[in-house]
């Protein structure tokens, strides 16, 4: 599709076909950056990079995510080797919610109760 | 030299140094090779300039140094005791590359043999960032690699013929000023002789390993710790104190 401003036209000149259609040479892979915030803490996901390979996969990702805020360590794990659902396949999860009887709540009335009890032994 | 002009020097030389590569460092900033690579540049430029303010600022608290401000904006080219390694300007990545490792390896044996200097400020400045500059020759060393050994014809060349042109300045780093001899009987500093020869030690080995060759022979540049500088500090310091100059006394 030609534009009417000729800037555009350049600018689309050197896109690829398509999006996802990687020039050779000119895009590294993804890799997705987990961060722990402080030992023994979970890694939680912080984002994405691109690089040539691990090593400068984990270098990068000090500088880009891990430049704010205190961080104990990094993992980072290449994208394609993440396997998840497909999005017409996450209906699975619709009803887990309404499963009442999964959920720990007896054991919290057991808690309670030993809560109650030590906090009686402590006022004696 | 008494030994409090003697740690004076040896503090300026070491923010000065820092100071103006962090400039450098900054320039590239938003024309790096990578999105990536240019933050982690940045950033570690932005690291040097906060080294630079820490060692300012221990002089002017310690030794009545001028203020950081003034230190940094308000000295005139030869008052400035930075090497002339730090002072060239490159639009040459590999370049930028090489000085970044050959600089940063120095400045971390130069920072592990401060730990334990007699100026206690000094020594405890040297434990403090330890482990940004590790990161930076983490930095340095993993380019290094995949350049060389991990690279190909262009990339093998333009580093080899990179470090055949900053070798001479590196040597430059290893300046003796007058102050030499207060520092290293005040035990402030085990002296630029001890921190080349460990230098040496690491570097030449590491080069042989990546497939690269140190030149034969070289005459090191030296000059800029007694303030005679290269025709590319002057200016830089007129850009970089463009802004401070238009307004002295100004609050930022």
């Amino acid at each position: 599709m030609k534009s009417l401003d000729p800037r555009i036209d350049k600018l689309l000149q050197d896109m690829p076909p398509h999006p996802s259609a990687y020039l050779e040479g000119q895009c590294w892979e993804a890799y997705e950056v987990f961060q722990q915030p402080n030992t023994g803490e979970s890694y939680s996901h912080v984002g994405s990079i691109h690089a040539p390979d691990p090593e400068f996969a984990l270098l990068f990702a000090k500088e880009q995510y891990g430049r704010r805020s205190h961080t104990a360590n990094m993992w980072v794990v290449k994208s394609s080797a993440i396997v998840a659902f497909s999005p017409d396949e996450t209906d699975i999860f619709d009803t887990t919610p309404e499963k009442v009887y999964r959920e720990p709540s007896e054991y919290n009335k057991v808690r309670d109760k030993i809560i109650q009890w030590q906090e009686k032994k402590q006022n004696k | 030299m008494n030994p409090k002009e003697a740690i004076q020097n040896l503090i300026s030389r070491m923010a000065d140094n820092a100071f103006i590569l962090g400039h450098r460092n900054a320039e590239w900033t938003g024309i790096g090779p990578t999105l990536e690579e240019d933050i982690a540049f940045s950033s570690m430029a932005q690291d040097k300039i906060g080294h630079a303010f820490q060692l300012y600022t221990l002089m002017h608290k310690y030794m009545g140094g001028l203020s950081p401000d003034d230190m940094g904006f308000n000295r005139t080219e030869k008052e400035f005791l930075c090497c002339q390694f730090v002072e060239l300007y490159t639009n040459d990545y590999a370049y930028a590359l090489i000085r970044h490792y050959l600089y940063d390896h120095a400045e971390a044996i130069r920072y592990q043999l401060l730990r334990s200097s007699s100026f206690r400020p000094l020594a405890d400045l040297a434990k403090k960032i330890a482990g940004e500059i590790k990161y930076h020759t983490m930095h340095a060393d993993l380019w290094m690699k995949k350049l060389t050994l991990g690279g190909n014809e262009e990339s093998k060349a333009r580093m080899q013929t990179a470090l055949n042109e900053a070798w001479p300045y590196a040597l430059g780093l290893f300046e003796i000023t007058e102050a030499e001899e207060s520092i290293m009987q005040a035990k402030v500093f085990t002296g630029e002789e001890d921190l080349k020869s460990q230098w040496m030690a690491h570097i030449l080995p590491a080069v042989e390993r990546f497939g690269l060759r140190i030149p034969a022979y070289a005459e090191p540049v030296f000059g800029g710790a007694k303030g005679f500088h290269s025709h590319w500090l002057s200016p830089l310091l007129e850009e970089m104190t463009e802004v401070f100059r238009t307004d002295v006394s100004t609050e930022w």
